[in-house]
């Protein structure tokens, strides 16, 4: 089964219904099924191979999804805040591209020798065309690419995950129910299109019948004028927002907001604590998942929020860190580094499957062992009710001794302490150890934290041979837009603001 | 016919189109309206529905037996009642999740 069925059926089901942009003037879902075809078709006479999208969201990224699904060829999504080495170097892989970018963007394209249009002109060549094309046949099991979205690159180089039609149908099939929501229902998307939470939720809301708002930037200011104007029930977020959010001085009332998901990079703990505070009438959404698993995996609920919340014991308010639960189509699978498969509470290696997983890559192939599952290449644990637990990315473990130390462990203890507004931990090579253990850290504005503080404080809750070796205070650490941090560039972040006799090696 | 999740099948009685979500194990029988279903894009006869099953289906409803060896989504609807090895489909009551994306 291909995309466009999904949005054939809601074209059937609600086709009067406003499912994209404002209220009056957005786009209905026969309209959007009509521009879908028209796309196609301009796709088809230009010859395009892909479609590759540079810009900020908008409703030309719908249009382009679902006009790339029909003509059958793939939509790339691209990081226009990429640098221009690393942006040229992405293009020369889709050389027979349609660009649709931005103004300002669309020069990257010229020097890469390919053809562009603006968004806008993008939607009137989808408003005025006409016509239906016919797509590509469905065999179910040679299906096409729908979409070809790059990994951020924190740990290595950008992959690109491709994401056939089977695993996004799987994923939306897997689910939500079509037609699920109430005509009053608007969701609130604050992700950039490169991002895999974009395509999601234009294909779930899509079918759910939810009509979905973007805001190009994020600002908290925009964030609450635009749930506030456009009435939205839904909204998901990464991290850093939420935390931007909750420490707002603005009014932060939100009367109609029902449900907040969020997801993309490890909450801390004070600010999902504070967002339960603040708004007591929300259901709070963790998911789970990464590009190669067609976004969410395991989604910790509502519910689950709110008893961990009123939860007095240490094991009921540890369920605020969890993940949450594998999805209904979703098997997790808990291994060490010899692929034994491990017990409730082992910590190890997680592995995922179902037919939502991708785990293909362009120029590689598919990463599926012999049984079918995916390594995540994130460390974590199952507790015995199956709540996943996380600690971080494998590639990211710091072996101090003999010991593997996961950075996010430290680092979650370090953004408790009140005087500390972000941190990063890493390994340094070291004679004795093999690797030592490092902190930048970030202090509030205006409240300066010192390291024999922090060091004192870590070890409140860790051992000893986790506390930073040492630690470094820095302006800013590099994070994604979506608030991941780029731990490949933390030392040099630290060598910057320490100048040349604080390398860290 | 062997039935797989993703497979697309449309009726040869009316307008009927089925997703299968779970497949059952085995060669089956999905039927529309008495008549057996054919894998979407294979050439199709249209023939005469049995008038006894003519239950109905509706868009985007999920349909299943009572073992729950399969799970089909309308995703056209039709006249006809859906059935394995002539034994009717019911309507599955959804279980939500939060939406979230």
């Amino acid at each position: 089964m291909r995309l466009s069925t999904l949005l054939d059926m809601a074209a059937d089901g609600f086709g009067d219904r406003v499912l994209i942009g404002g209220r009056k003037a957005g786009i209905t879902g026969a309209e959007l099924a009509r521009r879908s075809h028209a796309g196609a078709h301009a796709l088809r006479e230009r010859g395009a191979g892909s479609l590759v999208y540079l810009g900020v969201n908008g409703p030309a990224f719908p249009v382009a999804l679902f006009a790339a699904a029909r003509a059958g060829i793939p939509l790339v999504p691209l990081n226009f805040r990429l640098g221009e080495q690393q942006l040229a170097a992405l293009l020369t892989k889709h050389p027979n591209a349609l660009g649709v970018a931005d103004p300002g963007a669309r020069i990257h394209l010229e020097r890469a020798g390919i053809p562009s249009i603006t968004p806008q002109e993008w939607l009137e060549t989808a408003a005025s065309g006409c016509g239906r094309v016919e797509e590509p046949g469905d065999d179910g099991d040679g299906d096409g690419v729908a979409a070809v979205i790059y990994t951020s690159g924190t740990t290595s180089e950008p992959k690109g995950v491709l994401l056939r039609h089977s695993n996004l149908v799987s994923y939306v099939l897997g689910t939500v129910e079509f037609a699920a929501a109430g005509e009053e229902e608007a969701a609130l998307v604050s992700v950039p299109p490169y991002h895999i939470a974009a395509v999601a939720n234009v294909i779930t809301n899509l079918f759910a019948g939810r009509r979905t708002v973007v805001i190009e930037g994020f600002t908290p200011t925009e964030w609450l004028r635009t749930v506030r104007d456009e009435a939205v029930t839904n909204a998901m977020v990464v991290p850093t927002m939420l935390a931007r959010l909750v420490e707002s001085d603005q009014d932060v009332s939100l009367p109609s907001l029902r449900s907040l998901s969020y997801g993309g990079a490890p909450m801390p703990g004070p600010v999902i604590e504070k967002a339960l505070a603040t708004w007591p009438e929300v259901g709070f959404v963790n998911a789970y998942g990464l590009t190669e698993t067609s976004s969410t995996i395991a989604l910790l609920g509502p519910e689950d929020h709110r008893r961990a919340q009123a939860a007095t014991d240490p094991d009921g308010r540890a369920r605020l860190r969890s993940a949450g639960r594998a999805l209904p189509g979703v098997e997790i699978e808990i291994r060490d580094p010899e692929g034994n498969l491990l017990g409730p509470l082992q910590p190890g290696r997680v592995f995922v499957r179902g037919g939502q997983i991708s785990a293909e890559y362009a120029g590689v192939g598919r990463a599926l062992d012999a049984q079918g599952f995916f390594d995540t290449r994130d460390e974590g644990y199952l507790d015995a009710e199956g709540y996943l637990f996380l600690g971080g990315r494998t590639d990211d473990t710091i072996i101090r001794g003999a010991e593997n130390v996961a950075p996010a462990e430290i680092e979650e203890v370090l953004l408790r302490h009140p005087q500390v507004q972000d941190a990063a931990v890493f390994g340094v090579t070291d004679r004795e150890w093999g690797q030592r253990i490092e902190a930048a850290v970030v202090s509030r504005p205006g409240s300066p934290v010192d390291a024999g503080e922090l060091r004192d404080f870590t070890r409140l809750t860790l051992r000893s041979s986790r506390t930073p070796d040492r630690f470094w205070f820095v302006e800013e650490l590099p994070r994604t837009e979506t608030g991941k941090l780029i731990r490949r560039r933390v030392a040099d972040a630290v060598a910057r603001a320490n100048g040349a006799d604080g390398v860290p090696v | 016919m062997i039935l797989r999740p993703g497979l697309m099948l449309v009726s040869a009685t009316d307008t009927t189109a089925v997703v299968v979500i779970r497949a059952p194990d085995g060669d089956t029988a999905l039927s529309c309206g008495g008549v057996e279903m054919v894998a979407s894009g294979a050439a199709v006869t249209a023939v005469p529905a049995d008038p006894a099953l003519q239950g109905g289906t509706v868009l985007g409803k999920r349909y299943a037996d009572e073992g729950g060896r399969i799970q089909v989504l309308c995703t056209k609807q039709g006249k006809g009642t859906l059935a394995l090895d002539g034994i009717p489909l019911q309507t599955q009551q959804a279980k939500p999740l939060p939406a979230s994306d």
